[in-house]
Parts: structure tokens; C-alpha cells; sequence
């Protein structure tokens, strides 16, 4: 089986990170409980015309995969792969409150096309003119683990050689305020940053895109080496016990795991699993968490793969990202896990090139 | 990468019949799904005709045996209904022995509700438990959680109509990696205001019955429906001595690449889908005994998809019809509706009718099958095209 590499990354998220020079340098913090994109120009890379009539999804979308694309030095993949919980939500509440408001009449048929939820893979498809395996996840929180277990096979057996993933999603006024009335989102808060500390119900929210090029040959670029990647709808086993038994399948102890992301987002709720790794397995394992930058979305977990990625790279945890501090130096093995809600819960194992 | 792929159960509700023996029963009598339509108050239910379920939610409920406070979208409620069924006809009677994963797609989701009760989430707290229920991945969450699925892989893919054969080409490469040695897939999707609205104002909804290859077709008939089939590696077919229904021989998802909701004129992501299709196979095209064709009756699928079978299957093209006739086009779900159906005709050696059909298109000299036709049959191909131009084929073999 070949390995696969994490050969380019790049993040469009509430912080300023489209910028891949730059490094949670000068950190966004914000007093809303949703953490919108900080905007790159997208005219810069999509012409004017095209990008007025694109959903912001879409958008983040094709500029992000651009700026994977160019740091990997490709200009076509054999594959794209993208994850997205609720794809172009705003072109669905468009068209929703459209049907409602005129009785089903005078509709056109612009939002109903990018309400789709492969409409952003299908748009850098048409953008680079890729031919190849084109497929959209939309399982909640496990929507880019399934991209990146999919784009793993493809390339582990070599069915391809350089696939585009990514996770995108995009904020919607309607959909966010649902989410405030079940509780879903906090009421207030005082700064995004200190979300983990909020004791409060609910998380903020967010959106962003983050793609990646991954390939079966390494790269000059390359960040990292994917090790495994495993997904489960629920839990049974006590969250400790099911991460050492993804690790021992990997043939990796817990010491030596050197960093473990984890994806708190400060719902009291729901982040006692979090919270139990933390405390047990890896109490003396240095931990980070990234919620709090990007806020919480379906595909929030590919700003967590983007951080890990650039962690083992550049081999420096931002301050900002660290959750204790044990004087790590060195990172080979970086763990990640998430869920959302105590379900779809996911395990990715980076490890340094 | 040398591992078959077995089908060993399936299960199917649709506008034709609630279980497989009930569609087939149709298929061949000739019986046709599609009506005006009676659940939806759509200020268009005069000018459309769709493939919609007799039952009403609730009596979905009522079957499935949900608590009154549930919050089932009904897309989830076909999904279950399709779901167990498959499970029980492959004979599974504790999931959990072996690795179990479901890949599932839906294009709607929880959209039925959604649009019910849009603004009155923020007024009144009723209706707000189907809040959850909205997002794509739900529906597959609560099949997963009816069938006994737990702690396992369970994911959604949604890319428009091809959606349910991606989601059996993913289960197929799971068991070949052995990633599992079980997988349920399939797809479900339930009729909308969202869909029906959405697809009028893209003036390809017929107002009469869809008449797919016809020169004089004038648009697509939505339906709903589900569809699942349980995928399993030799391993289990092995040890449990499982009757196997069929293979999932070959598979290829390609994009056009051409434009974000029309197929390329020549079905360039189609040929491609087909020819990479028989490849994994390792079949020629003569090899192929029936196309079940995507065939939605609008002007520019048939014309893409017709002269994409030409492409592939040059003067030697094979039985080909489309059964959309019969179910309406039930978007995310029809690349498994049509799986079942390929599976039936591979286990009945009968060729479905393209019905409707009544005058030769003029673009090339290509006729579906339009009789029900007996004749021995080995390997049947099924495209799914979507938007996005999202191209999917799957071959359904009785050898492996």
C-alpha cells in the first residue's frame, strides 16, 4: 500500500489564514456568537463577474482549493473530494423563504443550482476542468473524515495519484437563528477566544473552507503523512478505550502521541468526552484545541486537520492552540478527535515527514 | 483490491410498490407509479405528475412504531422502511457480528419539514424537534440506529442524482480495501416543495408522463422512494454460506466538467463513467446484455446520455430502457432504486419496458427496449447522472 502525504494546505476561516506565510500570528478575536470568514479578495482569483453570481460557499471554495492547487504546483488533480454539512445554506434559505413568501411563484432557478450540496465540487471541478472522481460528503461533523478516509483508499491502492479534499461551509442568517432557538448556539459571549470557559450551553458558530492536496508521492511542499483515519456514528466503548484501541491498531502507543487536538468547542453538554482525554490518557500529552478560532461548523474539523498540518511542518504549536503546557519541542505523531453533539465522532493520525 | 463484492439482500419502497416482490410485480406487469400528486399542497399539482408513496407519515410512524414526539423526517421514515428490509432479506440477524457500515444519500434530507415549518420554528416551539432532523446526514443516523448500527462508519454522500450509485461504488471499495466486511447502501429522498418547485424553475417538470428516448419528451416526473442493498465481502458469504443475489462487479464516477447543472451535449462524463465502469470490471462492452439507462425524459439528459451509450457501445449497443416511467426520477435515490431493479433483472433474466416510448429521436438511431423482453442475462450496467455533472455507472454481474 503506498503512503499518503498532505502535500498543500490552505484555510479560509475567521482568522487570517488564507495568508499560508502567515501563522496564527495575530490572532481575530470576536464578541458575536458567530465567527464569520476574514474575506480574502476573492476578485483576486475568480473574475468579478463569476464571483457576483457565486454563493459565498462556492467561493470560499474555489479560491481555497486555488491556493491548495498552487502551493502543491498542480494545476489538475485526478480527484476531488469535498465535505460540507449543509452546502450552499444560503442559496437553501433563499430559495425556502422564496417558495413561502410568493406562494411558489416568480422563483428562479439560481438559488435552487447552488442549494445543491455537491454544487461547490462541482464548481472547482468546471474551474480546472477535472474529469476525475468528483464526490460530495454531507454527514455532519464527520463530513471531511469521510473525504479524507475516501481520498486515503483512492490513494493507498493507487487509484489515483493527487486528489483535492476539503470541508466547507458557509453561515446562514435563518439557519443560525434556528440553531439559537434549540440552544444549539450560546446566547452571548465575551470573547471567542474564551469560549472553553464559558460554562454555557450551546457553542459559537462559524464557517470557513480549508482544502488540501494529498498525493501518494511526497511533495517539496509537503506538511504531513496521513496515517489513519477512522469514524463512528455513535459510542459505546468509554471514549479512553476507544482511542487506544485506534491506536493500537495503528501499532502507536499513547506516548507517543506528542500533541492531541482536540475539538472542544465549550458546549457543557457535550464536551465531558473531550474532557475525559484530557484527563486521563493524556494528562501529560501536550494538548491544543481550535474551536475558539474558528468557531463551531460541520467541516470545523478540516481547520483542525489544517492546524495539525501546519504544526508538523513547521514543527511550532501556536500559543493560542494550546490547551495545557508540558514543554513539547517536537512533534512526530499529532491525534486528532472530534464529534459534535456526541455523535459522528472521528479519529485522524497525522505524522511528521 | 481482488475481493468480490456480493449483493445478499435488498429492499426498496417506491411509488410502484412497499418491497421488492411488489416493484417487481409492477415492472413487469407494466404498471405505472406515477399520478397526480395528493400529499403536497403545491400550487402546481396541476401542472406536474409525480411518483409519490400511498402512505401518509403518520401511518409511517405507526409501522416503524415511533413515539409521538418523534422527529422523522419522512425521508428518514422511507429510508428505515427500505433499510430493514434489505437487512432482513440478506438474513442478518445480529448486525454487529461482523463490521458493519452504512453509506446512505439523500439530496432533500429533512427539507419536507424544514419548509413546513420554516418561520414557525421562531415563533412557536412546536415543531421544533425537526430542527435536528434538517441537516443531510440525519436521516442515515436514525436508519443506522434502527438497524443496530453502532460505533461504525456510517456517512452520506449527496451529489444530486447520481448520489445512491456513489454511495454503492464507496461500499463496494470498502469491502475490496477491507475496510468492512459488511455495508448497507443505498439512498432515500422524499417529494418537496424544495424539488418540485426547484426543478419548474428549471422548466424541465413534464405535465404528463415522462417519456424517456422520446423525440416528443417534454421533462421529468419527481417521485420518492428509498432503496438499500446489503454489500458483503467473501468472507462472510464464505462462513455463512449466504445466498448471493448478485455482484457489484464494476463502478466509475466521472464529472463532465461542462456546466453546472446541463450534460455536455456529447456525454462526455458519461462515456467516461461507463468505459472506467467496465474497466474495474474487466468486461468489453459487448459483454454488457442491458443498460438500465439514467433516462430522466428531459431534453438534455437523453440526448447526452444516448450518444454517450453510442460513444461506448458503438453499433453493438445492448437492450437499454429507462425505468423512470414507472417511479418518477427519485433524484438521490434512484442510482439504488435502479440497482434493485438491475439486480431483478439480472436474478429474472427479464429486460424492463421503456414505457411511454412512442417516436424515434432524431439525433441518432438508438431505440430503448419498449416490450418486456425474457433473454438470458449476465452483466447489467446502470448509469446515474447528476448535477454538478456528477456521472456514476455501476455494473450488477452473476458471476463474480
Amino acid at each position: 500500500m503506498k503512503k499518503v502525504y498532505i502535500n498543500s494546505v490552505a484555510s479560509i476561516s475567521a482568522q487570517k489564514t488564507f495568508d499560508n506565510t502567515q501563522f496564527l500570528e495575530d490572532v481575530c478575536s470576536y464578541e458575536e456568537i458567530v465567527l464569520p470568514v476574514v474575506s480574502p479578495n476573492y476578485k483576486d482569483y475568480i473574475p468579478a463577474a463569476a464571483a457576483r453570481r457565486m454563493a459565498k460557499g462556492i467561493k470560499m471554495g474555489v479560491v481555497a482549493s486555488k491556493l491548495a492547487l498552487e502551493e502543491a504546483e498542480l494545476e489538475n488533480v485526478d480527484a476531488i473530494i469535498t465535505g460540507t454539512g449543509m452546502g450552499c445554506v444560503r442559496d437553501s434559505e433563499k430559495f425556502v423563504s422564496a417558495i413561502i413568501d410568493n406562494d411558489e411563484q416568480y422563483l428562479t432557478p439560481t438559488s435552487f443550482i447552488q442549494s445543491t450540496h455537491n454544487t461547490v465540487g462541482g464548481q472547482i471541478a468546471l474551474g480546472i476542468g477535472c474529469k476525475g472522481y468528483n464526490f460530495t460528503y454531507v454527514h455532519s461533523s464527520n463530513s471531511f473524515e469521510s473525504s479524507l478516509l475516501d481520498a486515503k483508499l483512492m490513494l493507498q491502492n493507487n487509484e489515483a495519484n493527487s486528489i483535492l479534499i476539503g470541508g466547507v461551509d458557509e453561515l446562514g442568517t435563518h439557519t443560525t437563528k434556528l440553531h439559537q432557538v434549540v440552544n444549539h448556539i450560546k446566547t452571548d459571549i465575551d470573547n471567542s477566544l474564551d469560549v472553553l470557559k464559558s460554562n454555557t450551553e450551546g457553542a459559537v458558530f462559524g464557517e470557513g473552507a480549508n482544502f488540501f492536496t494529498l498525493g501518494n508521492e511526497k511533495k517539496d511542499s509537503v506538511y504531513a503523512e496521513v496515517v489513519g483515519v477512522k469514524m463512528y456514528n455513535t459510542l459505546k466503548t468509554p471514549i479512553k478505550n476507544l482511542t487506544e484501541q485506534f491506536l493500537s491498531s495503528q501499532n502507536i502507543a499513547i506516548a507517543d502521541i506528542d500533541l492531541v487536538i482536540l475539538g472542544n468547542n465549550g458546549d457543557v453538554t457535550f464536551d465531558a468526552n473531550y474532557d475525559e482525554l484530557t484527563s486521563s490518557i493524556f494528562v501529560s500529552t501536550q494538548q491544543a484545541y481550535y474551536k475558539h478560532l474558528c468557531g463551531e461548523f460541520n467541516t470545523a474539523s478540516s481547520f483542525g486537520f489544517w492546524l495539525a498540518s501546519k504544526i508538523l511542518k513547521n514543527q511550532d504549536l501556536p500559543k493560542v492552540t494550546m490547551l495545557n503546557d508540558v514543554n513539547t519541542s517536537s512533534f512526530k505523531y499529532v491525534l486528532l478527535y472530534n464529534q459534535y453533539r456526541d455523535q459522528n465522532h472521528s479519529f485522524t493520525l497525522l505524522r511528521k515527514c | 483490491m481482488s475481493k468480490g463484492v456480493a449483493i445478499t439482500g435488498m429492499g426498496i419502497i417506491s411509488a410502484i410498490g412497499n418491497n421488492v416482490s411488489e416493484n417487481y410485480k409492477a415492472l413487469i406487469e407494466g404498471k405505472k407509479g406515477v399520478s397526480k400528486i395528493s400529499k403536497i399542497n403545491t400550487i402546481h399539482k396541476d401542472a406536474i405528475m409525480v411518483g409519490e408513496i400511498d402512505f401518509t407519515n403518520a401511518a409511517f410512524e405507526d409501522q416503524l412504531g415511533l413515539s409521538a414526539d418523534n422527529n422523522y423526517s419522512r425521508t428518514a421514515m422511507l429510508g428505515i422502511v427500505a433499510a430493514k428490509e434489505a437487512i432482513k432479506d440478506a438474513g442478518i440477524t445480529d448486525i454487529n457480528k461482523y463490521s458493519t457500515g452504512l453509506i446512505s444519500s439523500t439530496s432533500v434530507g429533512g427539507m419536507d419539514m424544514t419548509e413546513q415549518y420554516y418561520y414557525e420554528y421562531l415563533e412557536k416551539e412546536t415543531h421544533r424537534k425537526y430542527i435536528d432532523s434538517h441537516h443531510a446526514g440525519d436521516s442515515t443516523q436514525r436508519i443506522a440506529e434502527h438497524l443496530g448500527i453502532e460505533e461504525s462508519l456510517v456517512t452520506t454522500i449527496s451529489t444530486a442524482c447520481s448520489s445512491a450509485a456513489n454511495a454503492i461504488m464507496l461500499g463496494a471499495r470498502l469491502i475490496k480495501s477491507g475496510e468492512l466486511d459488511r455495508v448497507v447502501v443505498g439512498g432515500k429522498d422524499c417529494l418537496s416543495k424544495f424539488t418540485i418547485n426547484g426543478f419548474k424553475t428549471l422548466m424541465i417538470l413534464s405535465d404528463t408522463y415522462n417519456t424517456p428516448f422520446d423525440e416528443n419528451r417534454k421533462g421529468l416526473n419527481l417521485g420518492e422512494a428509498a432503496a438499500y442493498l446489503v454489500l458483503e465481502s467473501d468472507k462472510i458469504v464464505k462462513a455463512e454460506n449466504k445466498k448471493v443475489l448478485a455482484y457489484v462487479k464494476g463502478y466509475a464516477n466521472a464529472n463532465d466538467a461542462f456546466h453546472q447543472t446541463a450534460s455536455s451535449e456529447n456525454g462526455d462524463g458519461a462515456t467516461l463513467a461507463m468505459e472506467k465502469a467496465l474497466k474495474v470490471a474487466g468486461l468489453h462492452p459487448s459483454e454488457i446484455d442491458y443498460i438500465n439507462a439514467h433516462g430522466t425524459a428531459t431534453g438534455n439528459n437523453d440526448l447526452s446520455e444516448g450518444r454517450a451509450i453510442g460513444r461506448v457501445f458503438g453499433n453493438d449497443v445492448p437492450d437499454f430502457s429507462s425505468t423512470k416511467p414507472y417511479t418518477g426520477h427519485t433524484l438521490a435515490a434512484a442510482g439504488a432504486i435502479e440497482a434493485v431493479y438491475s439486480v431483478l433483472a439480472l436474478q429474472n433474466n427479464i429486460v424492463y419496458p421503456n414505457l411511454n416510448f412512442k417516436t424515434q429521436m432524431k439525433e441518432f438511431d438508438i431505440t430503448p427496449q419498449t416490450e418486456l423482453k425474457e433473454k438470458e442475462l449476465q452483466n447489467v450496467l446502470s448509469n446515474s447522472l447528476g448535477f454538478g455533472g456528477n456521472c456514476s455507472t455501476v455494473i450488477f454481474s452473476k458471476s463474480q
